[in-house]
Formats: C-alpha cells, structure tokens, sequence
C-alpha cells in the first residue's frame, strides 16, 4: 500500500524564482490560496486562513521543518483539516517536501507527502531490515488486489 | 487563477454541516485502518486472507511462530478497523477479508494527489507567468 504521494514537475523558471515562490509567505498564498500572516521561519508554527471565497473561516495550520535556500523546503500538517469543529492536532501530521534541483531548462521540483501511515520512520526502517522481501513482496499483492478492483 | 482555485479544500463542496459527524467517523477509521496496517504481522494476515478463501484460526497461524492468542488479538484488531470479517461456520470461526476500508484509504490519497496537481498547476502558472 503506497504511504506517500509523489509529484515531479519540470518548471521553466530558474531555482531562486521558484524558491521565492515556495518559502516567502505572500507568494506562497498567492498560488496556495492563503493568507498567511508572518513569514516562515524554521521550527514555528505558521497560521492564516484559506483565501477561496466562502472558505475564509478554514485556517491554515503548518509547522515550518527546514528551510535550506534553494534546495529543500518542508513542513508538517494535517491533510485534509476541513472541520474547524475537529481538533486535528492529536492526529499525527504529515510531511510536505519541496526539493529543488536546476536542470537545463530551469527547474525541477520534487513534491512528497508523507507519513499517511502513521508509523514512525525509524520503526518502520525496523521492520524493514527484519523482512525486507517478505514485507515487499505482501504488500505488492495487497497492491495487487487493490488495483485489479474497479 | 481563481477559477482553477477550490484545490484541497475542494471536497468541502460535498460536505455539509449535517455530514460532519460521519467525515468525523471517517477520520477515525482512516487512522484505524492505517494504524492496522503499520505492524507486520497483521498486514501477514491481510496478505494471507487477500489471496483467497475465508480461513479460520488454525489456518492462519499454521506456519508461524506465534500463537493462536496472539493471532486472535491481530484479527480483532483488523475487525476493528473493518478490513477483516468473521463469520461462524459450525464450531469454527472463518476470517474474510473486506476491500472496502482499503479501497477508501486508496481513494482518499488519490484525491490528496488529485489536489496537490491542482495546487502545483497554479504555481507552475505563477512562476512561469
């Protein structure tokens, strides 16, 4: 079962101008559609509300993990937070990461959630070594069966 | 750009106030289902039952190290979570597997990726722009 979601997306604008697109706060909303009311810094809490017009009182909710210019950009939140009447914050966060790399043409960015699962990295890595093929091998067939499903 | 714009937020349309305590109910599923998948024995068991018939307790332990007990606590949880179902057949229980909560686990991280390519469509529109 895939844990993650994946994005690769070719952009034909250099690194510096997709990083100030992705980590200075007032750009970010312009194409995320929030507004967000300070700018990220490593380790904080980031806040602001969805800017779609009859979804003002959704807020925005993030915990900035790494800014490292022009490379990596990343934060923890909860996917799919739609219910303000829902503390959300007892569930385990996901992790969104941008990563930049130049290529000839400008840019390529590398889009990852992560952490659906729930299960902490370093168990995970556990089980792994434990079985690697075993583990594999079952959840190819539960991926199987899924996807032979209309 | 606004018109491209509802992106992670868009499945709100379907919601309304009244269905909240059932996407409530589904949060907690999704985090059972979830939750029941992350220990290796169970998803062994899913493994097993994915394959083929309905299978009882003996069965599913034949081969492994663990004990009928320590089957019988991993199949409740995966009861619990709604991936397996137990039926009696005479004096013995038979454990089948269920799709469905899979199948939505599935659905819910395909509409997750269906967002993020609306939300990186838009940036890709105010970079390039």
């Amino acid at each position: 079962m895939q844990d993650r979601v994946e994005k690769r997306l070719e952009l034909k604008a250099p690194v510096s101008r997709v990083w100030q697109a992705l980590t200075d706060y007032r750009q970010f909303g312009e194409w995320f559609q929030v507004k967000i009311e300070g700018p990220f810094v490593a380790g904080q809490v980031s806040r602001g509300h969805i800017t779609y017009p009859g979804y003002e009182h959704l807020r925005w909710e993030a915990v900035i993990q790494k800014i490292e210019p022009e490379k990596l950009f990343s934060f923890t939140w909860h996917p799919y937070a739609i219910d303000p009447k829902v503390d959300y914050s007892k569930e385990t966060p996901t992790l969104v990461e941008f990563r930049l790399e130049k290529t000839a043409s400008g840019t390529l960015l590398l889009l990852t959630e992560s952490g659906f699962d729930k299960i902490p990295r370093h168990r995970r890595e556990e089980a792994y070594r434990k079985n690697a093929e075993g583990w594999t091998q079952q959840m190819e067939n539960i991926e199987k069966y899924l996807t032979g499903k209309p | 750009m606004r018109r491209a714009g509802l992106s992670r937020w868009r499945t709100l349309r379907n919601i309304s106030p009244g269905s909240r305590s059932r996407e409530r109910a589904r949060l907690q599923l999704r985090a059972e289902v979830f939750a029941a998948l992350g220990d290796q024995t169970r998803l062994l068991l899913v493994a097993k039952l994915v394959a083929g018939q309905p299978q009882s307790i003996a069965q599913l332990t034949a081969g492994s190290r663990l004990t009928r007990q320590a089957i019988t606590k991993h199949l409740r949880v995966l009861e619990r979570a709604g991936m397996v179902r137990c039926a009696r057949s005479g004096r013995e229980r038979q454990f089948a597997f269920n799709p469905r909560p899979m199948e939505e686990l599935k659905e819910y991280l395909e509409r997750v990726s269906e967002q993020w390519d609306a939300a990186l469509g838009r940036l890709q529109a105010f970079v390039e722009g």
